[in-house]
This record gives structure tokens, C-alpha cells and sequence, in this order.
């Protein structure tokens, strides 16, 4: 089947999509936006989180078919052309990056969480980073990292 | 080799989804695909066709009429815990457990019924709080007790061409509680869990068993001994004794077994504690509100 779908402001068609397959899926093999990271399949690890309609979800648990005419954003989309956005910016200056395969998604949640809450609280970060897995264990970078961009982008320090 | 849905159904309207669901039966129906999904990823067995139901309107709405909630299929957990925390205390407290923010984003109640899992979040405050199903097919629409629903582990009282239009669920009548045992904070199928709602004006107490069954369950003697054994007219601070008794029966009711989550001795125990808490924590709800009602200086 055809699905077409906006992917970062773009127009996209993605052609001979299985009834069963995922948004992660047509987002990497199809429209070739490796950003997202198939990692667990089953939600529970993050590493797939895109923006659906402006709400974080894990792509791999969204049916392609239901993308159909909606709008995605992923990790590839949050950079101005070559400047990175400032929660890229912090994750790469606080070294919350080690392997880089949970980055992604960690980056579209705590995207998500600063465009809701520009000054979260520490429980507030760890509830909202509650869905997204490091194996790395790079965990107190990652808080810092947010911290960081929270303070950058108009949150009190 | 994969065998994939041969079809994917994306009806427009809830009429559409009736027919759809008429005449190809065995569809699966996908809401937030927190279950379906990972099913499909996994390779299980397939069903032959998706029934997409995110594009319906009317399943993404809730409304309240009187006394009574009426909650859309396909309203997420998200919603629930930002738009309905004072009208559905105790299945907002459940929200907030399920999952992550992504999958709480997605998740729908409507999709806990269809999956039908004992540990579902959603039961437990749907039994204490006296919910009902409402389903519907091409032939017409039904509501279903939510404690005729559950039939069996992952098996409920739809029919092959029914659909799950919405939960309708009292608003909350006195204090509620909701409490679940996990391995962590997040990202946790429940162990057990408890879901307890007061209901001053009528005497009485309903709860719900999560994750301790076949299917999630009620605890009829625990309701009835509460009932008899609280002050409801002028309360004192919570009895340690009845709280200790209504923990034994919540934990009597329960038919918990072994698994990869939990020994079944383990789940009663555990149940016998969220039942006490739970009852501690409604029971001073309901002492600060009446001492509230009561006194235009009351400290809240």
C-alpha cells in the first residue's frame, strides 16, 4: 500500500508499505531517515521517539497506515540547517553521548519536555526520560545535558 | 517468512468501522498500538487485516452527563491524567503508572479492554468504580458490566464483530486510590495492583484486583466489611485492625499463580499492603473533607 505523509515539513510517499509494518520502519528502509533507532520494538526503549502531530511517540508502535496524512517530525528535523538545536548542542557539550543509539530519542523527548516545561525539575526530568533506555548508563550526563539546554533556552538556572 | 495483514481498514467514521468489522471479523482493531504493535514487530501470529480505528472522531472524545463519564475508546492515557484527574481520581492514578510519557501519549483505555490482560492498569479502578463497557456492532449497541467483561487471561465478552465505542464511569463519589507493585518507576507490567473508591453518600467501598488472576477481579467481602466497619457519620482516624482485616480479605479474594513477575504468595502479601495504604490514604481523603465541609477554616 501507498502511504504519504508530511516528515519534517516535507511531502512523502512511501510505496509497497506491508499492512503491518511501523512508522520506525517507512521512516528508516523507505524515506531513508535513519535518526530514529530500532532498538526494542516494543516500546520500551525510546530509541525510536519521533514526533506524531507534535506528540512524542515510539515509532515502531505506530502502524505505518496511521501516519497516513499526518505530520512527523524526527530527530533528522530539529537541527536549523547546520546549526543544531540547542538540546543537540547540550547533549554533545555535556557528553551525555557515549554509543549515540538512545540519543535520538532522548533528544525528541527532551524536545518535547522543554517546548512543555522550559525549567523542569529533577523529578520532572526523570519522569519524562522514564521511557528511554541508555545502555551505556550515561544517565547523570543526559540530566545535565537537559539541564543545560533548559538553562540556554529561557528556564530559570 | 513474513505473513502480513493482507489489509489495512481505516474507516472515517464509527458507521464505517461497524461494517468493517462486519464483514471481515477476524480484523484486529489498532488504537495506540502500545499492544498491537508489538505483536506485529514480535511475529506473532497475524491477524489478516488491521481495523485502524485513530481516524474515527467521535472515539477520541469524552463527555460528562450528570453523574456519569463517558469516555471515548480512544482517548489516551495523557489526556485522562491531564483532563480528568478530579472526575476519575483513581483510573487518572492508574494513567500515570502505564508505561512512559510516549506510551501514556498513545495508550487508550478502549485498547486495555480489547487486550483484556489481568495486569491492565485501566481494570482495576473500572471495577471499584462500577464502569461499563459500551460496545457496539452493525446489529446495535450494548453495555457490559465491567465485571461481566473480563471471561478469561487476555479473553473478554466482545463479540467477533463488536468494537469497544467507550467506558462509562461515575464520577468519583469520595476519595479514590489506585496502587500498583513493579519492578521500577516506569515501563512496569503489574506485579499486583489495587484500585479502591469510597463512596460516602451510599456507605460503601468498590475495588478492583489487578495482575492477581485469571482476570482482574473484585473483592466483594473486602467492600462488604468495609461498609459495616467504617464511621462514615463523624470518622476517626482509621482503625489499624480494620485496616489489617480489609487487607486480608482483599488478599483472599485475589487468585494469584507463579510467573516470570511474581510468586502467587508474594502477590498477596503485596496485595494485603496496597489494600491497608490505599485504605489509609482514601480514608484521611475523606477525613480532611469532612472536616472541611464542616468548618469554613478548615485546613486543606
Amino acid at each position: 500500500m501507498r502511504v504519504t505523509l508530511t516528515v519534517n515539513g516535507e511531502r512523502r510517499v512511501a510505496d509497497d508499505v506491508w499492512p503491518g509494518e511501523s512508522l520506525l520502519y517507512v521512516l528508516r528502509e523507505r524515506l531513508g531517515l535513519p535518526g530514529a533507532k530500532n532498538a526494542c520494538e516494543q516500546g520500551e526503549c525510546g530509541s525510536c521517539t519521533v514526533y506524531l502531530d507534535d506528540v512524542p511517540v515510539c515509532s515502531c508502535l505506530v502502524a505505518a497506515g496511521q501516519a497516513q496524512g499526518r505530520e512527523v517530525r524526527t530527530v533528522e528535523g530539529l537541527a536549523d540547517g547546520g546549526r543544531l538545536d540547542p538540546v543537540q548542542a547540550a547533549f554533545a557539550e555535556a557528553g551525555a553521548v557515549q554509543c549515540g543509539f538512545c540519543t535520538p530519542g532522548l533528544i525528541v523527548q527532551t524536545h518535547a519536555l522543554l517546548r512543555d516545561d522550559p525549567d523542569p525539575a529533577d523529578a520532572d526530568i526523570r519522569e519524562a526520560l522514564a521511557g528511554n533506555l541508555c545502555r551505556c548508563t550515561g544517565y547523570e550526563k543526559i540530566i545535565e545535558a537537559v539541564k543545560l539546554a533548559a538553562a540556554r533556552t529561557g528556564g530559570s538556572q | 517468512m513474513r505473513t502480513d495483514p493482507a489489509v489495512f481498514l481505516r474507516p472515517a467514521t464509527w458507521a464505517e468501522a461497524l461494517a468493517a468489522k462486519a464483514e471481515h471479523p477476524a480484523a484486529r482493531p489498532i488504537m495506540g498500538g502500545t499492544d498491537v504493535m508489538v505483536e506485529l514487530n514480535f511475529d506473532r501470529p497475524r491477524p489478516p487485516a488491521l481495523l485502524d480505528l485513530t481516524a474515527i472522531p467521535e472515539l477520541a472524545g469524552w463527555e460528562r452527563t450528570g453523574g456519569l463519564i463517558r469516555l471515548g475508546a480512544g482517548v489516551p492515557y495523557t489526556r485522562i491524567i491531564t483532563e480528568l484527574g478530579d472526575a476519575l481520581p483513581g483510573l487518572a492514578g492508574a494513567a500515570r503508572t502505564v508505561g512512559s510519557p510516549q506510551i501514556r501519549n498513545r495508550g487508550t483505555v478502549g485498547g486495555n479492554l480489547g487486550s483484556a490482560s489481568p495486569a491492565g492498569d485501566a481494570h482495576p479502578p473500572l471495577l471499584a468504580t462500577g464502569a461499563a463497557v459500551e460496545v457496539a456492532s452493525a446489529r446495535g449497541t450494548r453495555e457490559i458490566p465491567i465485571g461481566d467483561f473480563f471471561t478469561g487471561p487476555k479473553r473478554s465478552a466482545l463479540l467477533p464483530d463488536e468494537l469497544i465505542r467507550a467506558v462509562r464511569v461515575p464520577a468519583a463519589a469520595g476519595p479514590q486510590q489506585f496502587a500498583k507493585v513493579g519492578t521500577r518507576n516506569a515501563m512496569v507490567i503489574a506485579v499486583c495492583s489495587f484500585a479502591l473508591a469510597l463512596r460516602p453518600a451510599d456507605r460503601a467501598a468498590g475495588t478492583g484486583i489487578g495482575s492477581a488472576g485469571p482476570v482482574p477481579l473484585q473483592a466483594p467481602e473486602a467492600e462488604e466489611f468495609l461498609a459495616g466497619e467504617l464511621d462514615w457519620t463523624s470518622p476517626e482516624a482509621l482503625d489499624e485492625r480494620v485496616a489489617r482485616r480489609f487487607g486480608e480479605l482483599v488478599a483472599a479474594a485475589a487468585r494469584p499463580i507463579d510467573d516470570v513477575r511474581g510468586h502467587a504468595a508474594y502477590r498477596r502479601h503485596a496485595l494485603a499492603v496496597l489494600a491497608r495504604r490505599t485504605l489509609t490514604w482514601a480514608w484521611d481523603d475523606y477525613r480532611r473533607e469532612t472536616a472541611g465541609a464542616g468548618d469554613v477554616d478548615g485546613q486543606r
